[in-house]
């Protein structure tokens, strides 16, 4: 299969995955924003709603979305080292015009939001770096139930300076990893000309700065004591 | 017409002797050079004075000196072709650089370009890419008459855009993961979009781009630095033609 | 000896079909048997070993570039003529064999160029079908436009790399058959000798540039397709790595070489900057349109900035000399008519080698914006080079040495005086006579390697058997020893002087007396100074590294002292012919008005030499020219 094996090919896997996880990305901003009230309920509605799906669309969901991001890691990795070689010897004097630091660091950029990955699930998701605050163990009354209180572990978190400083880093790391990757993905399908191509970029950079402020305004409010559990 | 004032530079010039010397640095000074001097000329000078002094010139490829045969391929600070726009280091001047000023050369690098002698590369994997598939198999003779095909301006234009790469490599010598996408998607664009190639684009990109692949090139990664390097301008939207073509070959 | 070419006999129109059903074919299982050698892999070459690999014989083919890819045919610019008519002005086969053997100065053979113009609308439908971008029109069909020396538009394009795009045609269909493996490709390989066995082409040796080493391949034919000559001038439009090295090497193993003295100069190149200079670069003459070429009248105002010298010291001299074509008279007249100016000491810019082609009218008739649009690129192309802005200040001009029509003698059937050996494109003398046509060149190269030479080589290979010789015989050995002892010598010579200063000073002697307008007096005086420049590149030359490696000043080294024996050749071949023709014009043969003065009773025949050895007379052998369908007659444009 020529789409696993081949130079363009595999870019387009990495493409594919790549934009299923910045859909999934918007839709869990527009989730997350819930935090700021538009939902009755707030986040513990949203975060509720989403736990009373059946237990195998959850998984079918997680196993997705975990493919997505080994496959994505997998042939980025795979590629990157394959590129590194692709100039054994570099030049004495680095001139770069149109790479940007974006472009040339999308394996650590992507690397770093790998570990975010992994430390955001544990935080949030299984609730295991500070059980003190995991929603799962504080309840509180929503409507006619009690429901986790992902508020307060969220309010709780954020805080912390550091735990929302990881975050807001995270950030510009999703924002620099975004900025070439979404261009890169209309690039890579083949879905641009010469007259789109350097709108895509900007849009693309567009796209990535509002996911950015979108995100960090939840820890900035929170530790800036504006949003309160 | 201005007047010749003399310039005096510093080179320090890649030199390697063979394909398995590892290679190094050499420094030498360029005296006498006048802003009319092309980049080659001043080449020559140097030349010249390492020949009258018993050693060794240095060695690069040139042959048109006009900046179409696509020959000379060297790296100039880090640019290939040295940075100006639309111009092969042929037609480069000495004007854009100042009395004093250093001046690093170096050859193509790029795992698919092995450096044959100081700043000659062997870039046969270039060939290699176009014998994968870079043509229509027509036949000597036998064709229909030349007006039987018609074909819009917009995409005879389109066409000629994509065709005007001179097969340099600037574009692989520019790339940071030695990639030849735009080499290759110039002429499967040039190719695909022509109705004369269209019975054959599906074999075709998938064969050019599985014997760039074996060539050792690198995978594209969207820098763009291909078509800044490209002394023909050709533009990245090849390149995303080539992975549409790509694309669609699959499903064909 | 009377040479014959072997032509069709009987109405031109019928000759060529005539002949290649008289000609002998090889059976289609037959022909992977024979082994055919193509030298150069320009138009010619690349077109030939592509058709000659897919009617199934094995050929391998050489170039000295990095990749068949980069032959010079690579820089033509203008376009390429064909006969088409599309446009519905009149044109015919029989108007561009008309054109071309007036254009040539009735010096080129009836039949050659009738097959030539046949054939043109062939290449048109070869080269789309092969994807060449060629210009198109709003509705979508081929575009033409027009060029010198025709009333008729009969020349597609491809922007202003019309030689680029047929030669990548060309290219691809050859790298079709090497990956088929019916063509094997040798690059960087440069051709040094011609292996001639009982008085049959049998192969080459040639030098692997990358290893030095000596390498031999033999075959039932050889064919090249090694370009033209002009680097003899030292400074001309030709790539660097042009020579006459190939060509030369089998006229020192018996193929004659016809008319060397017909050479063209183009007239708007850009001119010489330096000492220094390695090349020049033309510029399309269509540029003599719209620009007004002057120089000034007094000699004191030539250091003058132009704008400083008032309209009234201006010499307009193509609009004095020839009111009637003015700016656009041919590209002789032009040519020499330049170099007189600057010979009396008016000539502009560095060397005082260079006149004004200036833009100034036009702009102020037609605004820059229209300017623009017709020499856009051009312009932009002139100030990379000089920093000039040709929109502000005229541009200068100067001729430079651009083509050579003169080439190996060759009959109808491409093949020399030596069996076994056929040339093609540039490197034969057969049909553009003493002057090419612009848009011609490109049209000749693929004419004889996709349409001629299929054809042709089948009826000498007939008569052969496949096979005959192979590089173990003693002719390759020696071959090979004779070009290792040249290497030898010119690498243990250890003078004073570089390859570059000896070509640069014969390029002297040739350009003053051998170039654009050349006399008993110049000619003798050639004759007399290249022997000397000869004996003292032979003791005095300096080549470091060795023949074992990738060594550039020994591979210049080989070409240049070729030059400085064919240079001589090309000296007394314009000595001998006592007219002045085309390409070749002889001061003391001309017309009151400047135009060049045939002489028919006497000259009309193709001048073929015979080598005899260094420094010795060579001795000429003649083809009498015979005009059949086109009636000899005055070349004039006015």
């Amino acid at each position: 299969m020529q789409l696993l094996t081949s130079s363009i090919g595999r870019k387009i896997v990495m493409a594919i995955t790549g934009q299923a996880m910045v859909l999934f990305a918007v839709v869990h901003l527009l989730g997350n924003s819930s935090i700021f009230g538009w939902l009755n309920g707030g986040i513990n509605a949203y975060a509720e709603h989403l736990h009373s799906l059946p237990l195998p669309i959850i998984i079918a969901f997680r196993l997705v979305m975990l493919a997505l991001v080994c496959i994505h890691i997998w042939f980025g990795i795979q590629l990157t080292i394959e590129n590194r070689g692709g100039r054994p010897r570099q030049y004495a004097v680095k001139s770069v015009q149109k790479a940007t630091f974006a472009s040339e660091n999308m394996i650590w950029t992507g690397c770093l939001l790998g570990l975010f990955l992994v430390y955001h699930l544990l935080h949030f998701t299984f609730q295991v770096t500070n059980p003190e605050t995991a929603a799962l163990q504080h309840l509180v009354p929503l409507h006619d139930q009690m429901v986790p209180n992902v508020l307060g572990m969220v309010v709780a978190g954020f805080s912390n300076f550091f735990v929302a400083f990881i975050y807001a880093l995270a950030l510009v790391v999703l924002f620099l990893h975004l900025s070439h990757g979404i261009q890169s993905f209309f690039q890579t399908m083949g879905w641009s000309c010469d007259k789109s191509q350097p709108i895509i970029v900007k849009l693309g950079t567009l796209v990535a700065l509002v996911m950015f402020l979108g995100y960090v305004t939840i820890p900035l409010t929170i530790f800036a004591g504006i949003l309160k559990g | 017409m201005s007047e010749h004032k003399t310039m005096t530079l510093t080179l320090i010039v890649w030199r390697q002797k063979n394909a398995n010397d590892p290679g190094k640095f050499e420094t030498y000074t360029a005296k006498h050079i006048t802003e009319h001097h092309s980049f080659l000329e001043m080449l020559d000078v140097v030349n010249e004075d390492l020949i009258n002094t018993g050693k060794e010139p240095i060695v690069f490829d040139h042959d048109c000196r006009e900046g179409i045969c696509g020959m000379c391929s060297q790296v100039i600070n880090g640019a290939p072709h040295g940075g100006q726009d639309r111009t092969t280091v042929c037609q480069l001047h000495m004007r854009k650089f100042k009395d004093g000023d250093t001046i690093y050369i170096e050859p193509w690098r790029a795992r698919a370009f092995p450096i044959v002698k100081d700043l000659i590369v062997d870039r046969a994997a270039l060939d290699t890419i176009i014998q994968a598939g870079g043509y229509t198999s027509c036949h000597t003779g036998g064709v229909p008459d030349g007006n039987t095909i018609m074909i819009p301006k917009p995409i005879a234009e389109e066409a000629t855009d994509a065709a005007e790469c001179i097969g340099c490599g600037a574009c692989v010598a520019g790339c940071p993961n030695g990639a030849a996408m735009l080499f290759t998607g110039a002429k499967v664009s040039q190719l695909a979009l022509l109705p004369q190639g269209r019975p054959e684009a599906a074999a075709r990109v998938k064969n050019m781009t599985e014997a760039m692949k074996e060539c050792g090139f690198g995978n594209c990664t969207n820098h763009y630095e291909c078509q800044v390097a490209c002394p023909k301008g050709v533009n990245v939207k090849f390149i995303a033609r080539m992975n549409r073509e790509f694309l669609k070959a699959q499903f064909a | 000896m009377i040479l014959d070419g072997k032509c069709p006999t009987g109405p031109i129109e019928k000759s060529w079909d005539k002949h290649r059903f008289d000609l002998k074919l090889v059976n289609p299982a037959n022909k992977r048997k024979y082994n055919i050698i193509v030298v150069g892999t320009g138009l010619a070459g690349g077109a030939a070993a592509a058709s000659l690999g897919e009617l199934g014989y094995n050929v391998q083919a050489f170039c000295y570039q990095d990749s068949p890819r980069r032959a010079h045919s690579i820089a033509a610019q203008g376009g390429i003529n064909a006969a088409k008519n599309y446009p519905s002005d009149g044109d015919s086969i029989l108007r561009l064999m008309y054109d071309t053997i007036k254009g040539g100065d009735f010096r080129a053979r009836e039949a050659d160029v009738w097959r030539l113009s046949q054939v043109s609308n062939n290449i048109i439908d070869q080269c789309v079908a092969q994807g060449v971008p060629f210009g198109r029109d709003y509705a979508g069909y081929l575009d033409n436009r027009s060029f010198g020396g025709a009333q008729v538009s009969r020349t597609f394009y491809s922007r202003g790399e019309t030689g680029q795009q047929l030669l990548l045609g060309a290219y691809s269909a050859l790298s079709r058959q090497i990956k088929l493996g019916s063509v094997k490709m040798y690059n960087r390989r440069e051709m040094l000798d011609l292996v001639v066995v009982d008085g049959v082409a049998r192969g080459i040796t040639c030098r692997n540039l990358i290893t030095g080493a000596l390498e031999s391949y033999a075959a039932d034919a050889v064919c090249l397709c090694t370009g033209g000559y002009v680097n003899v001038f030292y400074l001309s439009t030709n790539a660097k790595g042009c020579s006459v090295t190939a060509t030369w090497k089998a006229a020192k193993k018996g193929a004659f070489f016809a008319n060397p003295c017909y050479t063209q100069i183009h007239p708007t190149c850009i001119p010489q900057a330096g000492e220094y200079q390695s090349k020049l670069t033309l510029m399309s003459e269509s540029l003599r349109n719209d620009g007004r070429i002057w120089v000034p009248k007094k000699k004191e105002d030539v250091n003058k900035r132009p704008e400083q010298i008032p309209e009234e010291d201006r010499d307009y001299y193509l609009e004095r000399k020839y009111p009637s074509f003015g700016n656009l008279a041919p590209r002789d007249i032009s040519s020499r008519s330049a170099k007189e100016q600057c010979d009396e000491g008016r000539g502009v810019g560095p060397g005082g080698r260079g006149v004004y082609l200036d833009y100034a009218d036009s702009i102020k008739r037609l605004s820059e914006k229209v300017i623009c649009e017709r020499y856009g690129n051009l312009f932009e192309m002139y100030e990379r080079i000089t920093d000039d802005n040709a929109y502000k200040t005229p541009m200068r001009i100067y001729p430079a040495p651009h083509y050579a029509m003169g080439g190996l003698w060759v009959d109808y059937n491409l093949m020399s005086n030596v069996p076994g050996l056929f040339v093609l494109g540039e490197a034969n003398f057969s049909v553009h006579g003493a002057n090419r046509l612009g848009a011609s060149a490109l049209m000749q190269g693929l004419s004889d390697g996709y349409f001629v030479i299929p054809y042709t080589i089948g009826g000498y290979l007939a008569t052969v058997k496949p096979g005959g010789t192979n590089t173990d015989h003693a002719e390759f050995k020696k071959s090979a020893e004779d070009v290792n002892s040249t290497t030898n010598k010119l690498l243990n010579i250890n003078g004073k002087k570089t390859v570059t200063e000896f070509h640069r000073d014969l390029g002297k002697i040739m350009w003053n007396n051998v170039g654009m307008a050349r006399s008993k007096e110049s000619l003798t005086e050639a004759i007399k100074q290249i022997p000397v420049l000869r004996d003292e590149f032979w003791k005095n030359l300096k080549v470091t590294g060795t023949g074992a490696e990738l060594n550039q000043q020994l591979e210049n080294a080989g070409r240049v002292a070729d030059f400085l024996e064919f240079g001589e050749l090309m000296a007394r071949d314009s000595l001998h012919r006592e007219e002045s023709c085309g390409g070749h014009f002889r001061v003391e043969h001309q017309l009151p008005d400047g135009e060049a003065m045939r002489n028919d009773a006497d000259f009309s025949y193709v001048g073929a030499w015979e080598f005899k050895g260094v420094g010795k007379e060579p001795e000429l052998h003649k083809e009498p020219l015979k005009f059949e369908t086109i009636h000899l007659a005055v070349r004039s444009y006015k």
